[in-house]
């Protein structure tokens, strides 16, 4: 197993505020590692600061070997790192194709006059969506007409087709219903089978123990604990979760 | 559904123009529409709306508004003749050129400044052109001194009321615009981010594009369009007046609506706006032409701005969406 993402003694300040105090990981290539917590605990501040939305007061994150603190979330992504936000973030109006290629639209000329090229990145989603075993019955219709679960098939076929090292999932199944549940953990599997890191916040106990090799509990800004789902069960997760409440 | 919507906005244009034929036949013995001047006519009065109405609906589409070009018409209208005024009463084409570009310079300063105010500061659009609104009309009416400046130019002239290749200049222009900014918004990225900015800001922010730039950009190309608007209107009446967008203000964000965009921004086309300011150009003339008090015309643009409201909303009922 390879490390590919290492974050060491991220801490995290906001006025007199330390939502992040000394938190430190590692993520494998092929590894789902969840990062588990109440509201408030710090799961978002220590994604953000791994995407480069807040910097940290203090540690640093590396990735592939590099160091990547300091960065702009762009050329964090461009790296190989893709953020998969709870709302998604998709253009509802525009086609599957359009959005798995937002901001990297490819074009073709045609008389020396670029025109972007709509039907091959049509295409293009319609293949990375089945070897996702995800079929849309009309690639042509507008996203806001999929599912929730095609949908979020969407924004991980985003994060395959630009070639993601690593993929980190906020709460990825919580508007969902759950068959499209099921999909998303498929989705889960299928990114690991291609070697891909992923970090998933979730305090959904059913998703961290199917989808976790390892489970990161943090609770009130610091790591609580870490255990695999082998070695752990709902109960003492949950005591991690609330521990340094009580 | 957008086929549902623009196959409307065709039928009710032929739907119009039946209805004016069928009722010149029958009142007056003549034909409405196989007429050279009538199809000229209509086709002036679309592209004057269209001039306002191409830029605007770029701005409609990334789910804002510019109430400014009304008066980016008249204070590039008013700029380009006081330019050819103030180079003596010989002018030739670089004169009228020359005065043409400061014309769209000044259009550009109000396209700036509206772009400024919503991606900079984060004014709401309506709110920031309803500002720049007040301010170019002031700013016209100060650089014209309150008066309409007559101008005597020849060129001037020609463009905007000569030919070229056999149809009237203004139509040349509007056309050669409408291309322009069809090519931009359904088959460039800027396009495609556009109608992204209209469903979710977020989805192209996130994508790495820079949105405040992006805005301030549909804010400058409204104004140059609207601007050209201008400089037509000084070369049709070989005068330049502040209030040369006024009456058209209204019927550009018309056309634009009945051409399928929506308030709330994602949608909308360039081809609809051609349509919906053709629908509005054949209501105009056609009322004219059968005698009604001009005064009709408002009435019945206004109708048909609801009525495309009501098709827009049970569209979105038949597709179970929401807008």
């Amino acid at each position: 197993m390879t490390v590919i993402l290492e974050a060491r003694n991220l801490n995290k300040r906001f006025g007199g505020n330390e939502a992040v105090k000394e938190v430190s990981f590692t993520v494998n290539a092929g590894e789902c590692v969840v990062l588990a917590g109440d509201n408030g605990a710090g799961k978002s501040t220590v994604i953000k600061m791994i995407s480069g939305v807040y910097d940290p007061t203090g540690g640093e994150v590396a990735f592939q070997g590099k160091r990547l603190t300091g960065q702009t979330p762009n050329a964090i992504r461009a790296a190989g790192i893709e953020t998969i936000y709870q709302d998604l973030a998709l253009a509802d109006n525009l086609d599957a194709g359009l959005n798995l290629y937002l901001g990297r639209e490819s074009t073709k000329r045609i008389l020396g006059i670029p025109f972007i090229a709509r039907r091959e990145m049509r295409e293009t989603a319609k293949d990375v969506l089945k070897g996702l075993g995800i079929v849309i019955p009309d690639p042509s219709s507008p996203v806001r007409d999929l599912s929730g679960g095609q949908r979020q098939a969407i924004a991980i076929a985003r994060a395959i087709h630009w070639k993601a090292k690593l993929v980190i999932m906020d709460e990825p199944t919580a508007a969902l219903g759950v068959p499209e549940q099921r999909e998303v953990m498929a989705l889960i599997e299928r990114l690991k089978s291609q070697g891909v890191g992923i970090i998933l916040i979730s305090h959904n106990l059913p998703d961290i123990f199917a989808a976790g090799d390892r489970i990161i509990v943090l609770a009130r800004g610091v790591v609580a604990g870490e255990r695999r789902p082998t070695e752990t069960n709902d109960e003492e997760v949950v005591r991690m979760m609330m521990g340094a409440m009580l | 559904m957008k086929p549902l919507l623009s196959a409307w906005s065709w039928i009710f244009l032929i739907a119009i123009l039946v209805f004016f034929e069928i009722y010149a036949r029958i009142e007056t013995g003549q034909t409405f529409l196989f007429r050279v001047y009538n199809i000229q006519s209509i086709a002036i009065a679309a592209s004057q709306i269209l001039l306002l109405a191409l830029g605007l609906t770029l701005v409609i589409v990334a789910g804002h508004i510019d109430l400014s070009i009304g008066f980016t018409t008249g204070l590039a209208a008013v700029v380009m003749a006081l330019v050819i005024r103030a180079m003596g009463p010989d002018t030739g084409w670089i004169v009228v050129v020359l005065a043409m570009l400061v014309g769209i310079f000044a259009a550009v300063i109000v396209g700036l400044l509206n772009g400024w105010l919503v991606a900079i500061l984060n004014v709401p659009s309506f709110i920031g052109t309803l500002g720049t609104y007040g301010i170019a009309r002031g700013g016209a009416l100060i650089v014209a001194g309150g008066a309409t400046v007559s101008i005597r130019s020849e060129e001037a002239r020609t463009f905007g009321n000569g030919d070229l290749l056999g149809f009237p200049i203004p139509v040349v222009v509007a056309g050669v615009l409408a291309i322009l900014c069809h090519y931009l918004l359904a088959h460039t990225k800027f396009g495609v981010h556009t109608y992204a900015l209209g469903a979710n800001r977020a989805s192209v922010e996130r994508a790495g594009v820079n949105v405040k730039k992006h805005l301030i950009w549909l804010f400058v190309i409204s104004a140059v369009t609207a601007g050209i608007g201008g400089l037509i209107y000084t070369g049709r009446f070989s005068a330049g007046a502040a209030n040369a967008g006024e009456p058209i203000l209204l019927y550009a964000v018309a056309a634009v609506f009945i051409g399928g965009a929506s308030l709330t921004g994602g949608q909308g086309t360039v081809t609809g706006t051609v349509i919906g300011a053709f629908i509005i150009a054949v209501i105009q003339f056609g009322l004219v032409f059968s005698g009604l008090p001009p005064y009709w015309q408002f009435v019945a643009v206004g109708l048909v701005i609801i009525v495309a409201v009501l098709v827009d909303q049970s569209r979105d009922k038949l597709t179970g969406t929401q807008s």
